[in-house]
Order: structure tokens, then sequence, then C-alpha cells
């Protein structure tokens, strides 16, 4: 028999199985998800919820398709949380401490109670990023931003009122666009297909033989 | 002793450990073709007959589809039972684009760019997509050593020689200026300090053209799509399902019948050219698979191109990952990227053996690991299932200390959520219900049958034929995505609309009564049917 565990959803008491997800339990006691459900394997940031162990006084986040159910969980869901998005033109910007001064400048009210980094369920510093973002460190701020799902868990719980994931989200367009060099085989490789180096060949290729063609593949040096 | 597991894989853990030196000094052979054929043939789930069943109705009538897609098929619409007034009209748009995946939005954007007005719909909000997931990479052949015909030669055979080579060709040639774009996007791919790509191999790739951004490759690409088309101010209707294709009286494509997924009502765009890029299948779970797939990955497009007449290709093929999750039975079907074998975890059976070359095909090594279960060299997991080991320690070994949380994260993440460290112990894997190799059949410039429809990304059949590599697909959702919106936003000014109505609808209905089909089911399915209902009658 399996271990079944008391969660509470949304106040209401549920007995579930204790090796299912928040996200599976909800199935399991009849939900029917249509919001707050997306990848389901940790990726896309649409189960953002938010528990507290029955008698304990902490309040968790995390992502329910990636958490595992305990006994006395209290649990509530945030499908949806007004971040705020700042549009731009991405041809038009420059990597320099004006972009965020003039698109994000909520950043810099920012007090340091690092509240949006014991949020994350990611285990980031937040805190951290949205510092490099305020002086302009735009690659610091992309690199430990990066593996961010835009759960906005943080923005829940900043006082602030920051939209942590865009301020990353613009860092790591800048960093990428901007301050990392391009790739120069990528754009001789591009110049070569336009001026047609590439056709004859391709050409030929697809007008070989089958037979010519299985050979070709099964016999093709496979780079060490 | 670090001891993460029960013990009866512990002690297969030992017999891995004891190998482990051995098995780094040399490198799995490569099985031959005959071997492949062999191996694919005894223990593919493709090769299984009792997973299919006859398409009776519509443009590939006779042919085979996985027993799941063809109930699908078999079923009737939705608009049957309700009905909708469709000259009551709520969008009116150049470029109607259902999906808001990988393919949806390139294809928005560059519809956008070149001045059309377009929308996107999509069943869960923009960017909850298969897209969203892809750790892997994308390939392009921008290396010296390199070049779209090598990369062609690797496509066409990896997927058996089945592709539309006109297809294949344009995946490859326009592969460089894909990734080029993305990065002028600022997507921020792996690179040297100077700007050169770090790439790698993927299975059944001849030359190292497999470029990532860590292993959340797909989802750097997919929020940068996200927050170009949000900047670009391209409207999205979110949580809005296409749930029937409307076309006109000259049988053009002419727009959708749309599903609000929140408070059950329709609306109807109207759209001189339509995009279906719903992406792929993998929560009909063909087969009892787990999967991979976002959760709405339920081949709504092929549905609604079927119904309108649109003919399908190779919806018999299915991939399965090699490499799925299978314990903890809390991240069951999770995708372990392909990449945890490109930077050197060998695959090993329960008695320590690297029984195959990590970087066989896709379907190649998934039969290899079906076929360890079966014969009995499989490690046992509770709930019955069982897997194979993927001895992760050895990409520490390889590529020094740190190599696993710099190259591969959100892998980590995952199994350290529930204190697996694959730093130290290898992790256990089964494949996956992972991709649609097939979908609506499309012709060189992206268009179906169907005047004015066109498909892309993993809703599109033919260009991967009956096996697609990894990297193959994110490249071909931004290649095609472009492709369509282009085509489309070039398109729709020479369209003009006759009456529009549901008559295929009608049709196709009349013809599953007269082949006596009645599956009790309406389609597209739109999300799986997850909700336990203890007390409910079936
Ligand atoms: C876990 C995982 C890892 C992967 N790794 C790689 C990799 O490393 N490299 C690689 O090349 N490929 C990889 N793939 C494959 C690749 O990511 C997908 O095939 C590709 O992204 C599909 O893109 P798409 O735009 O066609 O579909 P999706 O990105 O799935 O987008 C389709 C969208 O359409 C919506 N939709 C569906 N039905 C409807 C409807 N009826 N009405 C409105 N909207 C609808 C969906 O909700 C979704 O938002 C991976 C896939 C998965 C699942
Ligand atoms: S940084 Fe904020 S939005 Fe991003 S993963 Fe962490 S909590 Fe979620
Ligand atoms: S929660 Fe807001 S105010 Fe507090 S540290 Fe984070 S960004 Fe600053
Ligand atoms: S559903 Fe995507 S992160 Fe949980």
């Amino acid at each position: 028999m399996e271990q079944m565990v008391n969660v509470y959803f949304y106040g209401k008491k549920y007995q579930v199985p204790g090796d299912l997800t928040i996200m599976t339990a909800l199935e399991y006691a009849g939900y029917t998800l249509v919001r707050g459900v997306g990848c389901r394997h940790g990726f896309c940031g649409a189960c953002t919820t938010i528990y507290r162990i029955k008698g304990k006084n902490e309040l968790h986040t995390c992502l329910a398709c990636q958490t595992q159910v305990q006994e006395g969980m209290y649990i509530a869901r945030i499908p949806y949380f007004p971040t705020d998005k700042r549009t731009y033109n991405i041809e038009d910007l420059k990597a320099n401490q004006e972009v965020m001064m003039s698109l994000y400048p909520e950043i810099y009210a920012c007090i340091g109670c690092n509240a949006c980094t014991k949020a994350c369920t990611q285990s980031l510093n937040v805190m951290q990023y949205i510092a490099y973002a305020q002086r302009g460190d735009f690659k610091a701020c992309a690199e430990e931003s990066f593996d961010c799902v835009s759960c906005g868990c943080c923005s829940v719980r900043c006082p602030a009122g920051i939209s942590h994931p865009m301020v990353g989200m613009l860092a790591r367009r800048l960093n990428g666009k901007y301050l990392t060099p391009e790739a120069e085989h990528l754009n001789t490789r591009v110049e070569e297909i336009k001026e047609g180096k590439f056709d004859e060949a391709m050409k030929d290729m697809m007008n070989k033989p089958l037979d010519e063609i299985k050979e070709l593949y099964n016999t093709r040096e496979i780079e060490k | 002793m670090y001891a993460p597991y029960p013990e009866n894989m512990m002690e297969s853990i030992k017999k891995v450990e004891a190998t482990r030196e051995a098995r780094m000094k040399t490198e799995p052979r490569r099985l031959t073709a005959e071997e492949k054929d062999d191996l694919l043939e005894k223990f593919h789930p493709d090769y299984n007959p009792d997973s299919f069943a006859e398409i009776k109705v519509g443009p590939n009538k006779g042919q085979k589809a996985p027993v799941e897609l063809a109930e699908m098929l078999h079923s009737t619409s939705r608009l049957m039972t309700d009905k909708v007034d469709i000259s009551k009209i709520d969008y009116d748009v150049d470029v109607l684009v259902i999906g808001g995946g990988g393919a949806g939005s390139s294809c928005a954007i560059e519809a956008h760019n070149a001045g059309a007005n377009v929308m996107i719909v999509t069943k869960l909000r923009i960017g909850d997509a298969n897209t969203m997931m892809a750790e892997g990479g994308i390939q392009a052949a921008d290396k010296e050593n390199d070049s779209p015909v090598q990369h062609y030669l690797d496509a066409f055979g990896g997927g058996h020689f089945k592709a539309k080579p006109e297809l294949v060709k344009r995946l490859t040639s326009e592969a460089p200026e894909a990734i080029q774009w993305l990065n002028r996007l600022g997507v921020e791919f792996d690179k040297e300090d100077d700007g050169r790509m770090v790439t790698t191999h993927g299975g059944g790739t001849s030359r190292k053209r497999m470029h990532a951004a860590k292993d959340y490759s797909g989802a750097e690409i997919m929020r940068t799509l996200r927050d170009e088309v949000i900047n670009l101010g391209i409207p999205v209707i979110e949580f809005t399902s296409a749930v029937e294709l409307i076309k006109d009286d000259k049988g053009q494509a002419a727009g959708a019948v749309l599903l609000n997924m929140e408070t059950g009502d329709y609306s109807v765009a109207r759209a001189k050219t339509v995009v279906i890029a719903t992406g792929g299948a993998g929560r009909m779970h063909y087969n009892g698979f787990p999967t991979s797939n976002h959760y709405g990955a339920t081949a709504d497009g092929l549905i609604l191109a079927y119904r309108a007449g649109a003919p399908l290709l190779y919806q018999d093929s299915i991939q399965y990952h090699p490499t799925g999750a299978v314990y903890p039975s809390q991240i069951l079907g999770a995708l372990v990227t392909e990449k945890v074998r490109s930077v050197g975890a060998q695959l090993v059976n329960a008695n320590g053996e690297a029984y195959i070359h990590p970087l066989e095909t896709r379907d190649v090594n998934a039969s290899g690991v079906i076929r360890e279960c079966r014969e009995g060299r499989g490690v046992d997991i509770p709930g019955g299932l069982k897997g194979v080991w993927l001895d992760t320690p050895m990409i520490e070994i390889l590529g020094g200390e740190g190599t696993i949380e710099k190259r591969i994260p959100a892998m980590f993440r995952m199994y350290m959520n529930y204190g697996i460290d694959m730093r130290k112990v290898p992790i256990l894997i089964y494949p996956t219900l992972h991709y649609q190799n097939g979908g609506v059949e499309i012709n060189g410039d992206g268009f179906t049958n169907i005047p004015n429809l066109l498909v892309a990304g993993e809703a599109a059949g033919g260009i991967h034929g009956t096996n697609r590599l990894m990297g193959n697909s994110l490249l071909d959702v931004i290649v095609f995505g472009r492709n369509a919106g282009k085509k489309a936003a070039a398109k729709y000014g020479e369209v003009t609309l006759g009456n529009m109505n549901l008559d295929h609808v009608a049709a196709y209905d009349k013809e599953l009564k007269d082949a006596g089909l009645d599956t009790h089911e309406v389609s597209p399915k739109l999300l799986p049917k997850y909700a336990r209902h203890e007390r409910t009658a079936e």
C-alpha cells in the first residue's frame, strides 16, 4: 500500500499518495488543470506555488511540477502574477547602464532584503543579479540569471515591486547580442551559402541514386 | 558510503563502478547497418503491430497510425454538437498563427516584419511548449570542416532516407542563417572567448555541429522569441485553442474556430493565410509510454488539417528518446538530454557493461535499452519498471570537476531535487515518448495541399523522414517557422476570401458515420485527461 499524506489545497483537505508531486496530487484529488501548468518538467515556470507546512512559520515558494508533497502542506497556486515587462527595440539599445535606468528604474529601489533570493525556485542569487543589473554589468547579470524560468516567485515577494525575470531577460539579450563577440565562422558560412558556394554539391547530393547515398552515409567519416 | 538509491540499485552500481576505468579506455563499437536494422525490428515500438490501427477515412485511408492517433482521427468535431455562428467574426487578420511555441513565434515575427497583420492563438501561455523544454541544442553546419551538404547527408541518412529532399535542403542550407538570426536577437549560445561557437556531437552527426545554451537551449531560444513577439506588439491570444479550421467556398483556408480553454466560449478568426504550428503529440501516450512533452502536446494540428483534407506523412513514425528518467517516480518520463551522452556518459546495463555506443541514432539506442531490459540485463525499479544506467560520473572524470554543473545544470538540478547527485552516482533511464517524426505533409515552401494553409515545426511531416536527429528539430522550428512567416506574408496580398464555411467538418462526420465509426470522443484532444474522478462511472 502506498504511503498516503494529508495536504490542503486552498485550505481543503485531501489524502494523496506521498510520492506524488504537488501537480500530480492536484490531479489525483480530481482537479483538471488548465492554468498553472505547462511543461510539467521544470522548464516553463507556469506552475508557481506557495505552501506552508502545518504548524510551521516559514512560507515556501516552489514549482508544483518539481516538488513532492509532504504531510501537512497548505498549498495555494499563483497561476499568474502581474510582472511588468517593458517593451523595446533591441536593435536601438546600447548595452550600457542607462538602458536599465530607463527601462527598469525600480531596480534602484531595492532595499537589499534578499527575499527574492530566498524565494527563487531555481536557487539563483536573485538579489545579486539585480545588483549586477544596477551596475550595468550585464554579462554577470546574464550569467547569474541564466537558469531563470520566469516563475515570478521572486517578484511576488519583492517589496520594491521589481520584475526580476524581465530584468534578467533584458540583460541576457544585451549580453547575447552586444557583449559577446559574433562567431566569425558563422558569418562566413552564411555569406558562403548566399554566394551559392554549396549549390552545386547540394544538387549533386540530392540527385544521387539512393544506393549511392546510402553507401556515402554508411561509410562517412565521423569527426573524433 | 553515499547511497541515494535502494539496495538492489546500489548493488548494481558497484558493478558499474568496477568496470568504469576499463570502459573509459575504449569506445564501444558502432553497429553495422545490418545490426541496427535487426535491433530496430526486434525492439523498437514502431515495429510492434499492436500499437497501430488502420486509418478508415480521409486522405490517408488504408494507412496505419498509432492506435491513439487513429482514435482521434476517427472521432468527430466538437462543432457537430456545439453550434458556432461563423459569420460573427471576432478577429480578422492577414496571417493567423496557431500555436505559440518556437515555430509559431518565429513565424509571427517574420510575418510582422514583412508588414503583415499577424496574430497568434495558443492553448496555454506563449512558450508553454515543447520548444521551451529542449535541452541539448540546435544543429547548423557552420564550422570549417563541415558543410550544409554534410549536414544533409547526416539528416537524410539518420531519417532512414525517407525525408523529402527539398525539405532537408532547406533545413540544412538555412541553418547557419537561423543561428545568426537567433544570436542577433540576443540568444546566448555557448561560445569561446573569441566568439567561436562551442559545438559538440549529437546522435548521428558526423561533425560536431550541435550549438547549445547550456542545457537550456530551447528555453533560451523560446524566451527570447517570446520577448521579441511582445516587443513587436504582436497580439497573442492565450488559453485559446483552435478547434477547427474554417474554409471558404473556393476551398481555401480562411481562418479557425477558437475555444477559450477557461470559459468554454467559442470565437471566430478570419485570416487570409493560416499557419499550423501546434507541435507534437507526446501527451497522447502512444504505447502507454510516459512522455517528455509539455501538457498541450496532443496532435491537434494534425486533426484540424486532416479534417480539412490535408494528408499526413509518416504519422506512424514516433521517436522514443532513449534516455527518459525512470527513477525516482516523480520525474518519470522527463527527458535526460542527449547532451549527457555528448559530454561523455556511457549507457551501461545492470552488469556494468557498456553494451552499445552511446551516440547511435535515437531509435537504435532506444531499442538497445529495451533489449537490455527485456533480456534481463536491466535494473529493477519499484513499480515493475526497469532501466539501464547512464554513467554520469564519467563526465566529471573526462571533463574535469564542475563540468556537470556548467554544461548540464538543468539535469543536475532535476536530480538534486530528489537527493541524487549525478556527479557521484549514475542515473537510471528508459525510453520516453519524445517526438512526432511525421505530421502534416508540406511542400518545399511549407504549404499544404489546401490553398493558403501552411504548417511549420513539429506538426509538419517529411523533414526528418522516419527518425529525427537531436538538434534538427529546434532547427526546423526556426527555419520552417521563419519561412512560413515570410511565405504567408508574401501570399496574403493575393488572397480574396469567398464565403466562409465549415462544410468539410460536416462532410468528415458523414464519412465517419458511413464507415460505421463512433468512438464516443471528440477531437482534437486539447488536453490529456489526468484528473482522477473516483466515483464517476465510465
Ligand atoms: C524535453 C524535450 C527536449 C527536446 N530537446 C531538443 C533538442 O535538444 N534539440 C532539438 O532540436 N529538439 C529538441 N526537442 C524537440 C523540439 O523542442 C520540439 O520538437 C520543437 O520545439 C517543437 O516546436 P513547435 O513550435 O513545433 O511546437 P511547440 O514548441 O510544442 O509549440 C506548439 C504550441 O502550440 C500550442 N497548441 C497546440 N495545440 C493547439 C491548438 N489546438 N490551438 C492553439 N494552440 C495549440 C501548444 O500549446 C504549444 O504552445 C525536445 C523536445 C522536448 C519535449
Ligand atoms: S529568478 Fe525569480 S522568476 Fe526566475 S526562477 Fe528564480 S524565482 Fe523564478
Ligand atoms: S526582494 Fe526586491 S527589494 Fe528585496 S533584495 Fe530582492 S530585489 Fe531587492
Ligand atoms: S509546469 Fe513548467 S515548470 Fe512546472
